[in-house]
C-alpha cells in the first residue's frame, strides 16, 4: 500500500486511466469475438445441415433421419436410459444422503470424497476397470440397461450436491420429529414428506442427468451399444449433413435440459457433460 | 467446512440428550439406508479402479513392474505427452478467453440482460461437448466446411497455409468451446468478489488501472485464476469423445489410446492399456488434491 501511495502523487493527474475505463467499445467489440467463435459453429453446421449439394439448400437431411428407424431407437435408447439412470441414482442416493445428513453426519466427508471420485477416475478409466472386472453374466453385461451402471457414477457428483444442499436447507430432525409423532414410518418420511421438499433440487439433477446421459459416448462406443451419441458419430461416418442435422438437435437436448437447470434452480449453474 | 465440523458436536449431544424418539433407529437403519449406496460405490467405482492396478502390476510370474515401464516408451509416451501438452494449452485458453469475457460482461455500461445470458449460455456450451461438439467444428472448419469453403472462394486457403482442424492445434481451437464458458462459470464468483471499494481506494491513491491489476487485483485473483486453471486441465486431460470423433484416433492421446487398446485394434496389450489408465488416474488425483488444496484458499476471498 505504500508503494501505491507513493506513485500516487505522479499518477493523480492522469485523468486520462478513468476515462478509458469507462469507454465499451473496445471492452463489447471483445465480446462480440469471442461471441462470434461460439456463434459461427452453429450457424455453420444450421447451414450444413440444409446444403443437399451443389447450389440446392432444403430439409432433405431432416426427412431422411425422420424415416430412419435407428436414428428412433437410439434416441429411444439413451432417452430410456437417462430415465433409469435418474431413478436408479435417487433409489440409492436419496436415503444415504438423508441418513448422513440426520444421524451420520461423521460421514460427510467421506460422502463429499466419493463425490470427487467420478472426476478423478475418467470414464474411460473406469470402463477399462469395468471391462476387466465384470465379463459377465450377460443377462447384465450384455443388455444395453448395464450402462446405467456406470451412468449412475458420472451422475453421482451432480446428484449428490444437489441432494445434499437441498437436505441442508431443511430442518430434517423437525421434519422428522413431526412426521413420526404423527405415526409416519421411514419410508413415509422419507418419500412422503422429505422427497417432495426437495422437488427443486431433484429436478436440477435430473435435468443435468439427462444431459449427461444423452450426450454419453464413452462407455457407449467402448461397450457397443447404440445410444444417440453412438449414432451420431456412425452417420458423421457416411452422411455429412445428417450428422449436422443431428448436431443441432443435440444442441437443442443440452439447451432444453440446461435451461430447466436454471429455471428451477435459482440460476445456479452446474457442470458436467460428456467430453 | 470448518462451519460443518463444529455443527455436528451440539447436534450429537442434542440427540443423546433425547434418546426415546430414535431408539427405534439403531445401526439396522443405518446399515440400511447407507449400505447401499457405499456398496455400489465400491462395487462399480472402487473395485473397477484396484482391478487396473492388478493389471498393471501382475506379471505371469509375480508381481512385475514391465508394463508400467512401457508408459515411458514409444507411443504411450508420445500419448502422454501429447495429451498433456494439448491440455496445457486448452487450459491456457480456456483460462485468458473465459477470464477475459468474464471480466468484460461484468463492466459498467453493458447490457442489462448480458451477464445473465453469457451465464446461460455458458452452462449449455460447457455441456455440449464430444462428437456432437466434433461434427459442429467439421461442419465449420472441417476441410470442406463451411467456413473453408467460404474461405478459400475469397481466396484464404486456410489448409493451404498449414491449418488443419484435425491436428494438435486444431484440437485446441475445439476444446475452446468447452473451456472458455467453464471458465466463465468458475472465474465470475472470485471476479465478483472483488469488492468495488478496493479498487476505489486504489484509485483514490492515485493508482492506475494497471497498477490496480498489478498489485491489489491479480494478486488477489491468483488463486482463483490458478485452481482455475487445475480445472481446465484436468478437464482436456480426461476429454474422450471429443478427440476420437474428431482425429478417428490419428493423435496419440491417453484416452484414445486406452479405447484403442480396449476394442483390440493395436498392438499394445490389455495389461499396458491398464497402465496407461492408472497414469491417467494419477494424473487427476494430482490435478483434483491441488485443486481442492488451493481452493480451500481461494474460499478464504469469496466468502
Amino acid at each position: 500500500m505504500d508503494a501505491l501511495a507513493g506513485r500516487g502523487a505522479a499518477a493523480r493527474w492522469r485523468p486520462g486511466a478513468r476515462v478509458r475505463q469507462r469507454g465499451t467499445t473496445g471492452p463489447k467489440a471483445g465480446l462480440l469475438l469471442i461471441g462470434l467463435y461460439f456463434a459461427v459453429p452453429l450457424l455453420a453446421t444450421g447451414a450444413f445441415s440444409l446444403w443437399e449439394g451443389g447450389q440446392r439448400y432444403g430439409f432433405r437431411a431432416y426427412i431422411v433421419l425422420i424415416h430412419t428407424d435407428q436414428f428412433w431407437s437410439s434416441l429411444g435408447l439413451s432417452l430410456r436410459l437417462a430415465a433409469e439412470t435418474i431413478l436408479a441414482g435417487l433409489v440409492i442416493l436419496v436415503p444415504a444422503t438423508f441418513w448422513m445428513n440426520l444421524r451420520l453426519r461423521a460421514l460427510r466427508p467421506l460422502f463429499d470424497l466419493i463425490s470427487v471420485l467420478p472426476f478423478v477416475v475418467p470414464p474411460i478409466a473406469l470402463v477399462a476397470g469395468m471391462t476387466a472386472l465384470y465379463t459377465g453374466p450377460s443377462w447384465l453385461v450384455g443388455t444395453s440397461n448395464y450402462l446405467v451402471i456406470p451412468y449412475v457414477i458420472l451422475a453421482l457428483p451432480y446428484t449428490y450436491r444437489a441432494l445434499d444442499i437441498g437436505m441442508r436447507a431443511l430442518n430434517l430432525r423437525t421434519l422428522t420429529e413431526a412426521s413420526q409423532s404423527l405415526g409416519a414410518g421411514w419410508g413415509v418420511l422419507i418419500f412422503r414428506v422429505v422427497v417432495p421438499n426437495l422437488t427443486t433440487a431433484l429436478i436440477g439433477a435430473a435435468l443435468l442427468t439427462i444431459a449427461i446421459v444423452m450426450g454419453e459416448f464413452t462407455f457407449a462406443n467402448i461397450l457397443l451399444f447404440n445410444t444417440f451419441a453412438v449414432y451420431i458419430n456412425y452417420v458423421g461416418q457416411t452422411s455429412a449433413t445428417e450428422a449436422a442435422a443431428l448436431t443441432l438437435l443435440s444442441f437443442l437436448i443440452t439447451w432444453l435440459a440446461m435451461l430447466g437447470v436454471l429455471l428451477t434452480g435459482r440460476g445456479q449453474v452446474q457442470i458436467g457433460g460428456a467430453r | 467446512m470448518d462451519q460443518d465440523g463444529q455443527g455436528v458436536k451440539p447436534e450429537a449431544e442434542h440427540l443423546a440428550a433425547r434418546p426415546g424418539l430414535f431408539a427405534r433407529s439403531g445401526g439396522t437403519l443405518s446399515l440400511l439406508f447407507v449400505c447401499p449406496f457405499l456398496a455400489y460405490v465400491a462395487a462399480f467405482l472402487v473395485l473397477p479402479t484396484g482391478m487396473l492396478l492388478v493389471e498393471a502390476f501382475a506379471g505371469k510370474r509375480g508381481p512385475t513392474l514391465s508394463y508400467l515401464a512401457q508408459l515411458g516408451a514409444g507411443q504411450t509416451l508420445v500419448a502422454f505427452r501429447n495429451s498433456v501438452v494439448l491440455s496445457a494449452f486448452a487450459a491456457l485458453v480456456g483460462l485468458a478467453i473465459g477470464g477475459l469475457a468474464a471480466y468484460l460482461v461484468m463492466r459498467p455500461g453493458m447490457p442489462r440482460g448480458l451477464p445473465s445470458l453469457v451465464t446461460t449460455f455458458s452452462a449449455v456450451a460447457a455441456n455440449f461437448a464430444g462428437v456432437p461438439l466434433a461434427f459442429a467444428f467439421i461442419a465449420t472448419l472441417g476441410s470442406l466446411g463451411m467456413i473453408t469453403v467460404w474461405l478459400k472462394s475469397v481466396g484464404i486457403d486456410l489448409y493451404g497455409m498449414g491449418f488443419s482442424l484435425y491436428s494438435l492445434p486444431g484440437l485446441v481451437l475445439v476444446y475452446a468451446y468447452f473451456q472458455i464458458p467453464l471458465m466463465i462459470i468458475v472465474i465470475t464468483p472470485a471476479l465478483e468478489a472483488l469488492r468495488r471499494e478496493w479498487r476505489e481506494a486504489a484509485e483514490n491513491l492515485g493508482a492506475s488501472a494497471w497498477d490496480y491489476w498489478r498489485l491489489v487485483g491479480l494478486p488477489i485473483l491468483l488463486p482463483a485464476l490458478l485452481s482455475a486453471y487445475i480445472l481446465l486441465f484436468g478437464n482436456a486431460f480426461s476429454a474422450y469423445a471429443t478427440p476420437y470423433a474428431l482425429t478417428s484416433g490419428i493423435i496419440a492421446l491417453v484416452p484414445v489410446e486406452i479405447s484403442n487398446v480396449l476394442s483390440g485394434n493395436v498392438m499394445l496389450s490389455p495389461q499396458t492399456g491398464a497402465a496407461l489408465a492408472l497414469g491417467m488416474i494419477l494424473v487427476m488425483v494430482v490435478v483434483m488434491g491441488l485443486y481442492a488444496l488451493i481452493a480451500r484458499r481461494v474460499s478464504r476471498w469469496t466468502r
